[in-house]
This record gives C-alpha cells, structure tokens and sequence, in this order.
C-alpha cells in the first residue's frame, strides 16, 4: 500500500483527492503586513510581471502565475514572503494579540514565527525556537528581512523549553507547536515524498510530537492558547498526539474556527485499532482536493489549571 | 574601550551618566546620530530598545528583555558602531528609513537593479553628505528605502551585503 492509497478512504472524494495528489502545488506567498499592504505588493508583483490571485479566504496570501517571486523587488523589500497557503493557516488559528507573548516551539525557517510578530503588529514577543542550528540562521535572515523587530531566536530542545534565558517571570500567552513530522501533505511539491514512503515512517516522530505539545501546554498561562499543527495526514502524528496529551496535561480542545472560505473535514475519531476522544473532531484536517493546497492538520487547545 | 561579549546582548545604557563603561555606545548617542545624519526623530524608536551583542554590534528589539540575555537574535540587527564612521544595518533601513528626511538619495528603476545586485551606481552630481547613506526607490507609487549606499567620489556604493542581493 502506497501513501495515497492508505489515506484515499478516508476523504469524502477518494478520487478527487488522488487526482489532486498528482497536480504540481500552486506557488503562494504572503503579505507581510510590518512593510506593505495586499494591494501594494500585489501592484509591485505585477509591476515585476508577476500575476497573482488572492486566496480564496485572505488577502494577504496571494497565488501566483510563476514558480518563484524570489528575484522580484518586492520579495528583496521583505513585502512578501514564500509560504504555502495552509501553512499560513496555523497563526490565524492561534490568535495572538497585540503585546502577548507568544511562544513559537519549532519555528525555523520562520514563516509561521514572522506571520506571528506580523498579526501582533510587532508588539509584544514572539520566541522562536529550534533545535537545529542551521535552519536558525534561515529563521534569522527571514525575520530581518521581513523587517521584524518583536522576535527572540533561541537555540533550545522544544521538549524542555526554558524560559531562562529570557526571563522566567515572562507569562506566556499562547504557544504554536508546528511539530516535525513526516510531511505527507508535502507530496504535491516534493514528489520524494510518495517515492520514498514508509508505511511505519509516522510511528518514529510521535514520542517527539507528544512531548513538544506537552511541554507547550506546561509553559501556556492558564486560560491560554496552544495550537497543534503538522503538514502530515497520519492519524499517529495528529489526533493520536492530541488524544495522548489530553490524557496527560490539564487541556480541552476547542473548535478550530477556520476562516470563510476554506473546506476541511472534522478530525478522527477512530482509525485501525485507535479510538480518539469525541472532541478531536473539533480538530480539523485539510486533503489537497478540497482547496487546492498540501495537506494539513490543526489543532487548538485551551489550557486549564 | 574594554570588549563586549559576543555570546550574550547587553542592554545599551541611555547615556553616558548611565553607562558603567564609558567606551560602550548609549542610546542618546546613538537616537543623536540618526537624528542628526537623516532627521529621524527618536520618538521612532519609543517602544524599542536597544541591545549590543559583541563589540559595537547593535540590535533594536520591540519590547524588554533581561539584562543579558543569552539568545541568538533579539530583535534586528541594527546598526555598528565600531568604527569611525557608523553604519546603519540595510534591514534597518528597510524598516526604519521612510522616517529619513535628508541624505536620502533617489534611484531609478535601473539604477535600483544594479544596487540591489551588489553594484556602485554613478552619481556625480549630489548636494548632500558624503559617506553612508539611505537609498530609495519608487514603488507601487511609494518612496520605499532599499538599503544603504556609501557616497564617495561621485558614486554610491552599494553595501547590500551579499546574503541579500538579488538579480532582479
């Protein structure tokens, strides 16, 4: 059994969501609110003879006519940023408010940590960390291009994240897990994926996924938002991590308020020989077929104590 | 001038009554310095503050922090400072320098192309400043500054460093 066929049933378009696995992605980017509006960069892209098309839920996230807007002026200016549409998702599904502060566990390259600092208008913190090193430096020349001035990088295991360095009085308002995973919902842009699929490949990452949301939900406030994300469809790495650290940390899921425009279907309940709490159905996955977009799972917590 | 610590951001003292190391840049200099070279108000930087990270390296965060803090980035690279003549960061320009009100020197669209490459541009008649100054461009009908150029001899040398060039 190859990726697409394990997944295929369990749409409610087995088929569309085969045919739309085999369509190239559609090249996206996003506004970067801190230097320019959607008009003007949309102006600017065109003057750079790129066409675009807003999505069909943001102004800010705008498809184009060409693989690429690397070399454009307004990509140099930091007004846009590459990152594929659901990817812009996560942020908005979280909620930052201006002035909070905002923990982004596994942030680099840095898309989903800019777009953070971007809806919180620069105000407040946005911490971004990770483990690897190498990717920090993307996170970083991402971040300083895009003009923001709100962000802290710090280098550190997500699974025991300390606020130490920063300041452990600091409360933290929400936290963005943006786990590592096996990337399925990448297959449309990165072919490998499909090729090189091992049908026990999820089964390694979840110890990992459970303790990065675990350690998010210990550093949240009480009252405070954690959002769960990853770019997989393996019911190991989404509900079953979700259903696992309900069990083991004071949390509730809340429905995910996904915005007008978009189509997605409710989270499992059950799947093989897993059963998952009633509320994962508040979580939401994204199949390719039903927007056009990679593959997507989200998940909002709420933190009680 | 005694060293500063690479490996942490030490808080930039508000001036030189606060300092406790005369050699180190403070805020009131650095808030004159802008002031002075491009007109920017310090009322910009009202809800930043100001951090060094090695010697004369400066970083501009929106917020507080610790005093050190030891992370790899807290906010943007700003400006140095280290040596005679200072220099703003082209990141730093970019967000910040619309606020400029002299030795802001225009360029056309191709002249921008060749600035934004890495390369001089000609310029032999200019009434402004010679040294380190703020380009801008026009576009989608704004003035939008695009780094910084070193003015000397009737050129302006671009400084975009090369991580951020592009071949537009």
């Amino acid at each position: 059994m190859g990726l697409v066929d394990r997944y295929a049933p369990m749409t409610d378009d087995p088929d569309a969501f085969r045919t739309a696995c085999s369509r190239p992605l559609p090249t996206t980017v996003r506004v970067n609110g801190l230097k320019t509006t959607p008009t003007a960069a949309t102006a600017a892209l065109a003057d750079a003879g790129v066409t675009t098309t807003p999505s069909a839920w943001s102004q800010s996230v705008l498809r184009l006519d060409t693989e690429s807007a690397g070399g454009t002026l307004p990509y140099y200016l930091g007004w846009i940023h590459g990152q594929e549409e659901v990817s812009c998702l996560p942020a908005h599904i979280l909620g930052p408010q201006p002035g909070e502060t905002v923990v982004d566990l596994a942030a680099a390259p840095g898309g989903k940590a800019t777009q953070l600092s971007d809806l919180m208008d620069d105000t407040g913190t946005v911490i971004a960390n990770d483990v690897n090193l190498g990717r920090l430096s993307a996170l970083r020349h991402n971040s300083e291009r895009l003009g923001v001035t709100n962000l802290v990088v710090t280098h550190q295991d997500g699974r025991h994240f300390s606020l130490k360095p920063i300041g452990s009085a600091r409360t933290v308002d929400r936290v963005l897990v943006d786990a590592p995973c096996s990337c399925e919902g990448t297959l449309r842009k990165s072919p490998h994926i499909v090729a090189d699929w091992d049908p026990l490949g999820h089964r390694g990452l979840q110890p990992l996924q459970i303790d990065l949301l675990g350690r998010a939900i210990e550093l949240t406030r009480p009252g405070g938002v954690v959002v769960y994300a990853t770019c997989t469809f393996a019911p190991e790495e989404n509900e079953a991590v979700v259903d696992a650290v309900l069990h083991s940390h004071p949390c509730t899921v809340e429905p995910v308020a996904l915005p007008a425009g978009l189509t997605a279907a409710p989270g499992l309940q059950q799947y093989d020989t897993m059963r998952f709490a009633d509320s994962l159905t508040e979580t939401v996955r994204i199949y390719p077929h039903q927007n056009d977009t990679g593959g997507f799972y989200l998940a909002r917590l709420r933190v009680d104590r | 001038m005694t060293g500063n610590d690479g490996g942490r951001f030490d808080r930039v003292a508000p001036d030189s009554a606060h300092q406790r190391d005369p050699g180190r840049p403070h805020r009131a200099a650095i808030c004159t310095w802008w002031e002075d070279r491009f007109g920017v108000d310090a009322a910009v930087w009202s809800a930043h503050s100001f951090w060094e990270k090695g010697n004369g390296k400066l970083w501009v965060f929106a917020g507080e922090a610790h005093d050190p803090t030891p992370v790899e980035a807290l906010g943007m690279r700003f400006m140095r400072v280290r040596q005679e003549h200072w220099k703003p960061s082209t990141n730093a320009v970019q967000r910040f320098g619309q606020h400029a009100t002299r030795n802001v020197i225009s360029l056309s669209a191709g002249e921008t192309a060749q600035f934004i490459a890495g390369e001089s541009v000609d310029r032999p008649q200019w009434d402004g400043d010679w040294g380190y100054l703020i380009a801008a461009t026009t576009i989608a009908g704004r003035d939008v500054p695009v780094g910084v150029g070193l003015y000397l001899h009737g050129e302006l040398r671009s400084t975009v460093p090369k991580g951020r060039q592009r071949t537009l």
